[in-house]
């Protein structure tokens, strides 16, 4: 039984089983026998950065194909292993990183394993369905093309961000792209770029660390590729020179959807937790922040309206997402700009400043309630190089801010005259 | 053997205690029997209108207070409007469970429903309905329900009509709260790190006082016999052709209803339960119908209903594909099952996957506690307790029979989204460099 009450039982060094296998590959192993059940997740370093415009795409599909055929299972035997036990498992590719996760009974854990290791290590990327996938894949692009919070989200990302950033493209691909993707393509994306270095497997559940960490050795020890190329460095992006807006029009719609916003820190900055704290009082903290009081409780605008810190590899977007009525589009975005000016104008008091902290320290019991709360924050702890005594030292490292530190990252960051806008909703507004 | 103790205070409220020691948490929930079946025609949609004017404030905790008090603790809190039920719930570190308890039991009796906060709502609720009316599958699933219900109240969607919204009053919500938020018409469900003997004296001493109100005469008017199948299309600017078909189901409290629940499994893949679902691929309509190309997927589910509901199924057509075609493979699946083509083995099959998805709901006291009190609004919370026996014990015999039985063309609706916008949806991007007010 786990009482997450003290700093004692918290996930840390004293209870992560942290193992590096002669590979690289990172295992780590968290005990928790609260329910029958056990989650792995974890990631390797194969993401969308690797693949050129002309091939966008090519990452995502090559880690959505890995589970369609292996050297020793096919399509159809994949599935039945998996289903047949109630388990399931997935592999996507992101930007710098593809990711993996997965559930079972805590009895079918080497079962998971198993099939993780023949995915990642031995696909087969079998020509029928990779084009069935294609066909898939394409017709969720058609829908989302239709979709306003997509719409709205892509043209924010296209407009922060240059052609020539990897944040700029959708890690899906687009109708251009995906039809030019070869089999070749995507065996070859996996050889070069798959491999252990910077890999790392996260596993939370019912199941002895040791015995974990054992079927983890026996499936992944003996991996290599000694080609495997390291992460290239993120070009540099300034924000636009004034505010830049963006509209897109679509047929058929009742609602706008927008996304507004700037760059953001990195998670690697050190001033990222100050900027989550500024970011929660704008737009999360008591119900959506700020932004919520004013645009969606005192003048009724929205069903949605909040604030997010992305916080990824390189500087990620702080921005604003809200729905509204097309005729109420210019009065959200002014009074969302009202309160990020606010935000550089004036510090934040401190009862606003406890008050968050409060939130930001309340909350972890009820993060780390399930295996997957716990699997996650442990892999963000070794991706992310915040140290096994993290979630230990959480407290400490929050109440530490002061409103100087909140006013100095919401200066750095948010620059209301130089916003990107992207709107997405009926013609004519 | 059950862990859940269930007693009922001297005002009719029941309660649910079930203690799960795995983290430092409690989860609080009341449940109220009454959801947007129950809404006549002019009040549609008053029971999710009414969820939302519940974290409007009363004198003791005003509008925003408790947002903030509730985020103070670390905790989390958050209300859901169905078919038959509206629930709110506090997840919050168990030190805190006090503030859960007050909060509810005031609510229960002195919400305020203040005129401005109605009118400052509305928009918002009319807002809720336009984000979703911007998914071409609400409008299918929306019309596909009034065609499948000509008189129950579940022919209209939770949201409700537009109509509605626009012109229901401060009063029509008030009323609707006056007639169904009392003790004796709920369900009060804790789950986590308490002593339940502790817990439920807490729980009587704050929800004990309260009145009793008037027997509820809940206004429900039952779906007579669909007397041959039905077809709706809609023709709306989409990124692709959807079907949806709603085959007339057995309520949660019917034996049935589990014999439909692993029918679905067969067809579209297991439910998940709240602690996340898997995949479907090796389900009969995933190789049917998207291992060939038909559809780029599937899925299905059965809902517990207090009244017979529908078992739905959802498709999204692959592109260049005639939506015709994938019915007509769709057919000869559900041919093939109401002739009886099932084994041992599939139906064994199914039984694992629910076990392993009713572990995983385990996982959550907030999950739980959702479980409990929703299994005791249509039946009992034993109903939850029992869920991985009662699929164990379905048989062979009984699948067929009841595939023979519900899955009849005479006894479903049909719809169809057919895209109408060709390449005319996408108006493209429109760039501009712009200032905003007040600015320089």
């Amino acid at each position: 039984m786990t009482l997450l009450t003290t700093k004692q039982s918290l996930p840390g060094s004293h209870n992560i089983t942290r193992v590096e296998l002669e590979n690289g590959i990172v295992v780590l192993v968290y005990e928790n026998y609260a329910a029958q059940s056990v989650v792995l997740t974890g990631s390797l370093r194969a993401g969308s950065q690797f693949e050129s415009p002309e091939q966008n795409g090519l990452a995502s599909l090559t880690a959505s194909m890995l589970l369609r055929g292996t050297e020793h299972y096919d399509f159809d035997a994949i599935n039945e292993a998996l289903e047949s036990v109630g388990a399931d498992l997935d592999v996507g590719g992101a930007i710098h990183r593809t990711n993996f996760s997965g559930k079972a009974l805590a009895e079918d854990l080497p079962l998971l394993i198993d099939l993780l290791a023949e995915a990642l290590r031995r696909p087969t990327f079998p020509a029928d369905h990779v084009d069935r996938l294609r066909g898939e894949i394409m017709t969720f692009l058609q829908i989302r093309q239709q979709d306003t919070r997509y719409r709205a989200g892509r043209a924010f990302y296209e407009t922060l961000y240059p052609d020539t950033h990897p944040y700029h493209y959708s890690t899906r691909g687009t109708l251009t792209t995906l039809p030019t993707l070869t089999v070749d393509d995507l065996r070859a994306f996996q050889q070069k770029y798959y491999g252990p270095h910077g890999m790392q497997i996260v596993i939370s559940g019912a199941i002895k660390a040791a015995d974990a960490v054992e079927i983890v050795r026996a499936r992944f020890e003996d991996w290599r590729n000694d080609d495997q190329p390291e992460l290239p460095p993120v070009p540099a992006v300034d924000l636009p020179p004034r505010t830049r807006r963006v509209d897109v029009a679509l047929a058929g719609k009742t609602q706008s959807d927008i996304v507004l916003g700037v760059l953001g820190p990195s998670r690697f900055s050190p001033d990222f937790q100050a900027a989550q704290l500024v970011n929660s009082v704008l737009g999360q903290f008591g119900m959506m922040g700020r932004i919520g009081a004013t645009v969606r409780e005192k003048l009724g605008l929205a069903y949605y309206a909040y604030s997010s810190v992305d916080g990824g590899y390189a500087p990620s977007p702080w921005s604003v997402s809200a729905g509204v009525n097309p005729a109420n589009v210019d009065l959200a975005v002014a009074r969302i700009s009202d309160e990020l000016k606010r935000l550089i104008d004036e510090p934040v008091s401190e009862s606003d400043l406890s008050d968050n902290q409060s939130y930001f320290t309340g909350r972890l019991p009820l993060q780390l309630e399930s295996n997957e709360g716990i699997a996650g924050a442990i892999l963000n702890m070794e991706i992310y190089q915040l140290g096994l005594d993290y979630l230990v030292n959480y407290k400490d490292t929050i109440m530490r801010l002061t409103s100087a530190d909140l006013l100095a990252a919401a200066r750095k960051y948010l620059h209301p005259d130089r916003l990107v806008i992207a709107v997405a909703g009926p013609a004519g507004n | 053997m059950s862990t859940v103790t269930r007693h009922v205070l001297d005002n009719g409220m029941v309660i649910l205690l079930k203690e799960v020691h795995n983290a430092p948490l409690v989860s609080w929930w009341v449940l109220y029997r009454v959801g947007s079946r129950n809404e006549p025609t002019g009040k549609t949609g008053v029971s999710h209108w009414v969820e939302h004017m519940m974290f409007k404030g009363t004198d003791a905790f005003p509008p925003g207070s408790l947002d903030k008090a509730i985020d103070r603790m670390g905790g989390s809190w958050n209300a859901q409007t169905f078919l038959d039920y509206t629930a709110y719930y506090e997840t919050l570190p168990s030190e805190h469970v006090d503030l859960a308890l007050r909060i509810e039991a005031d609510r229960m009796v002195n919400a305020k429903f203040d005129p401005e906060e109605v009118d400052s709502e509305r928009t918002v609720i009319i807002s809720e309905r336009q984000g979703a009316e911007n998914s071409p599958m609400f409008w299918l699933g929306e019309e596909l329900q009034a065609a499948a219900f000509r008189v129950h109240g579940y022919h209209h969607e939770v949201i409700g009509d537009m109509t509605d919204l626009e012109t229901m009053t401060r009063d029509d919500l008030f009323g609707h709260y006056k007639q169904y938020y009392m003790p004796n018409n709920a369900i009060g469900v804790a789950v986590g790190s308490f002593n339940s003997a502790e817990m439920l004296e807490k729980i009587n001493a704050v929800y004990g006082k309260l009145p009793a109100g008037e027997p509820i005469k809940a206004f429900v008017r039952p779906e007579p016999p669909q007397m041959g199948e039905r077809r709706v299309s809609l023709e709306r600017p989409s990124g692709s052709a959807f079907i949806q078909l709603g085959y007339h189901a057995p309520s949660a409290k019917d034996p049935d209803w589990f014999t439909m629940e692993l029918i679905n499994s067969l067809l579209c893949g297991p439910d998940g339960m709240g602690g996340g679902g898997i995949d479907n691929k090796t389900s009969r309509l995933y190789k049917a119908l998207v291992n060939t190309e038909l559809a780029a997927s599937v899925d299905g589910s059965m809902i517990a209903t207090v009244d017979p509901f529908l078992y739905l199924i959802s498709l999204t057509v692959r592109d260049g594909v005639d939506p015709q075609t994938v019915l007509t493979a769709l057919d000869a699946e559900i041919d093939r099952l109401r002739a009886g083509d099932v084994t041992e083995a599939e139906l064994n099959r199914a039984k694992k996957q629910a076990r392993a998805l009713f572990a995983y709901s385990t996982e959550r006291v907030t999950t739980q506690a959702f479980w409990l009190a929703f299994a005791e609004s249509f039946d009992s919370y034993e109903w939850f307790e029992n869920y991985v026996s009662r699929l164990e014990a379905v048989t062979l015999e009984q699948v067929k029979a009841a595939a023979a039985k519900y899955l009849r063309p005479q006894n479903r609706t049909v719809g169809v989204l057919i895209p109408s916008n060709g390449d005319g949806g996408d108006m493209g991007y429109d760039h501009e460099d712009t200032e905003l007010e007040g600015e320089e």
